[in-house]
């Protein structure tokens, strides 16, 4: 027998799945390359990296999704962060450690974790 | 946690063109670049988009494959799901603008639909409660049961303005307080799932998309009129959508949402299904009903209505499929969202299944009122081929037809009826200037000579004169007098037979002759039919400027009624041809023509 309570934590258990399924312009986009440059090294642990982060942290306005090489083959794994507000990041040289502090500080908290973008190598 | 979901439709249209292959060949695929705990694999409903189907998207990109063949899988999941590269070719071509991917809300097939019956087909897996669930499932029943008295359930969907969306349009909320106030006792609660007009699959595909809807809409309809027991009237014929219901029914009783005292009340309720056999009167409610009580599925007369003596004699609730997809939306949303959409006397939206002469086949949801151009024209593509629209059909063979001149008449309830034709369960057949008239108008009557049950003379007799009477105009041995006198048998048909399906059956007669008289003419006086269809008055020639004396007919011909010499113009002997049309098809150069 399922009490109201039990329905809601099935509910919310399941929600966050299924949020993959609308297209929602209007989230934060993080798009991970992932053609073959970055996925030698590493591109793939670094994606999911994201999707875990943003799943323990019940993120729910933000979409992770992959692209194609932008070019910057010696800096892989690189993502690219876009906030609502249209401002890019690009990220560098990633590994699923620097991944859990972007998450941390620029996607829940607003603040790009500059030593980690493509701008800090100049 | 999965950073893709491959959502592919598992509705009839796209397994009947094998998306059950498709979604293995997907699995085997994405097992054997190790991406199993990256992207998941979603069989979902019916997207709608069927005449291109079949479906498959992938989120969250949110990129829309058509006519997906078992050998593009390997190409999909290597360059997209592992290397993130869209395969373009692939795609929707509505989508691709240049270097663009247009959201498929952009497409002009989705554009103007708002989804809310069918708002989980295409989204969920229904064979997943928990799915459902998380899509706000059975918190509708929840609030029903927990913070609404019965009264206050009625008063809301009284108030949303919801009416019957299996044709008859009466208010759903009316229905429902007329049992209400039977006295206590055994009452229960049916949906109609017989759908049984040709070319409509909207309940079809609620069913198979999201059968949970229908289940916790009926045990909301149980607490509002005191009752514990459901049953769903389906076809035989929807293998689909029996399982899943089936699958729906057992998983719902594992959670204890169907069964005794859901969420800890004192209200119990359960469903069971019951197999139609396809017969079409056993939509018509009293029939229906007898069937469940196991007996010949015959009509009786009303009143009694069923909410007073119904199912097994008790006071009983019947309703359509589509109708149940909207209660639980009404009861969440509250009536005030769902009477904001649609016109002054039909609220909310409507399911139409797109079909015959038009190029986007398939199942589309839109407020009511908008209207039969939009949908045809901008939602369904218009007609393919570059020939003229001429007619929509809608209502099946309960209904009439549509005419070009009322192209921009907005679609609801009363205004279907002000010229003739009716809503329907919402199939919609859309006809081009090749269609005659008098000929469809003989095929829906065959339809109901075949279905007409034979308890009342009207129908069992009246419906048979009918189609002779057609049949004589269609093969050119009918006087004027014949019109006149099949008119006066339409009426006397409508107003005399005992149940819904004889009182409509002259619909799809009188609507045709109202709006192309001028056909039934040409086939009565000139003895043509003006859209070249009826056989018995076609005529085949050859114009001789411009046969070249190829021999191509001649040889094609099956009954070897063409004949002439080499590079000399041949000639069709009438007596001996059969009209089937294949020397004209041959022709390279135009000079045969019927007529």
């Amino acid at each position: 027998m399922k009490s109201l309570a039990d329905l809601e934590e099935i509910r919310e258990n399941t929600k966050f799945q299924l949020n993959l399924r609308h297209e929602s312009p209007d989230n934060i986009q993080i798009r991970v390359g992932l053609a073959s440059c970055g996925i030698a090294a590493g591109a793939r642990e670094v994606l999911n990296k994201f999707v875990d982060e943003i799943a323990k942290k019940n993120l729910e306005n933000v979409t992770v999704t992959t692209m194609g090489c932008i070019g910057l083959c010696s800096d892989e794994p690189v993502a690219e962060v876009e906030t609502q507000n249209g401002e890019k990041t690009t990220y560098i040289k990633l590994t699923p450690e620097k991944v859990v502090r972007i998450v941390d500080e620029h996607i829940a908290g607003n603040k790009p974790v500059a030593e980690y973008t493509l701008g800090s190598k100049a | 946690m999965y950073r893709s979901n491959v959502l592919v439709c598992g509705g009839t249209g796209c397994t009947s063109s094998s998306s059950g292959e498709i979604i293995k060949a997907l699995e085997k695929e994405i097992k054997a670049r190790g991406l199993e705990n990256e992207v998941e694999v979603v069989k979902t409903g019916c997207f709608g988009l069927c005449a291109l189907g079949p479906i498959m998207i992938v989120y969250p990109e949110g990129s829309f494959y058509s006519m997906v063949k078992v050998e593009d899988i390997p190409e999909i999941v290597e360059e997209h799901l592992l290397k993130g590269r869209i395969v373009k070719r692939l795609l929707y071509q509505e989508t691709v603008d240049g270097d663009n991917i247009k959201s498929l809300n952009e497409t002009p097939f989705y554009a103007k639909q708002r989804r809310t019956a069918l708002r989980n087909c295409g989204v969920i897996n229904p064979e997943k409660i928990d799915e459902y669930i998380a899509m706000d499932g059975y918190k509708a029943l929840a609030k029903a049961l927990t913070e609404m008295t019965p009264e206050q359930v009625i008063e809301e969907i009284k108030a949303s303005g919801l009416r019957g969306r299996g044709g008859g349009g009466f208010p759903t909320g009316v229905k429902w307080s007329f049992a209400a106030a039977q006295p206590k006792g055994q009452k229960y609660v049916c949906c109609n799932a017989d759908e049984g007009d040709p070319g409509a699959f909207m309940d079809r595909s609620i069913l198979e998309g999201d059968p949970h809807t229908v289940l916790e809409a009926m045990a909301i309809a149980g607490y509002a009129i005191g009752s514990n027991q459901g049953y769903i009237y389906v076809r035989a014929e929807y293998p689909i959508a029996v399982e899943r219901l089936q699958i729906a029914i057992d998983q719902a009783h594992e959670y204890g949402l169907l069964g005794e005292n859901i969420f800890g009340t004192d209200f119990s309720f359960d469903v069971q299904l019951r197999l139609g056999a396809g017969a079409f009167v056993c939509g018509e409610e009293t029939a229906l009903m007898t069937s469940i009580e196991g007996n010949r599925g015959e009509p009786r007369p009303r009143p009694p209505f069923p909410a007073v003596k119904g199912l097994f004699g008790k006071p009983t609730i019947l309703n359509n499929v589509e109708t149940y997809a909207n209660i639980c939306q009404i009861i969440l949303n509250g009536a005030e969202w769902f009477s904001s959409m649609g016109t002054e006397k039909s609220k909310g939206t409507k399911v139409f299944a797109l079909g015959g002469k038009i190029n986007h086949t398939g199942l589309v949801e839109v407020p009511m009122g908008t209207t039969l151009r939009e949908i045809v024209e901008e939602i369904g593509g218009g007609v393919p081929g570059g020939k003229k629209f001429k007619a929509a059909q809608t209502g099946g063979p309960s209904g009439g037809c549509i005419p070009a001149e009322h192209l921009d008449i907005p679609i609801d309830y009363d205004n279907l009826i002000s010229i003739g034709s009716m809503m329907g369960s919402g199939g919609l057949i859309v006809m081009d200037e090749t269609t005659c008239m008098v000929d469809i108008a003989k095929f829906f009557l065959e339809f109901t000579v075949d279905e007409s049950c034979g308890k009342c003379t009207p129908c069992r007799i009246g419906t048979k004169r009918l189609l002779e009477m057609l049949e004589k105009i269609t093969e050119g041995n009918a006087t004027m007098e014949d019109i006149d006198k099949m008119e006066e048998l339409c009426y006397y048909i409508k107003e005399n037979a005992l149940c819904g399906l004889g009182q409509t059956a002259p619909n799809p007669v009188l609507s045709t002759l109202h709006f192309f008289r001028d056909e039934y003419i040409a086939h009565v006086k000139d003895k043509k039919c003006p859209a070249g269809v009826c056989k018995s008055l076609l005529q085949y020639s050859i114009d001789p400027d411009k046969c070249r004396g190829c021999t191509a007919c001649a040889r094609v011909c099956p009954n070897g009624a063409i004949s002439g010499k080499v590079k000399e113009p041949h000639a069709i002997d009438t007596a001996k041809c059969i009209k089937c049309g294949a020397c004209m098809e041959k022709c390279k150069f135009g000079a045969i023509s019927k007529g």
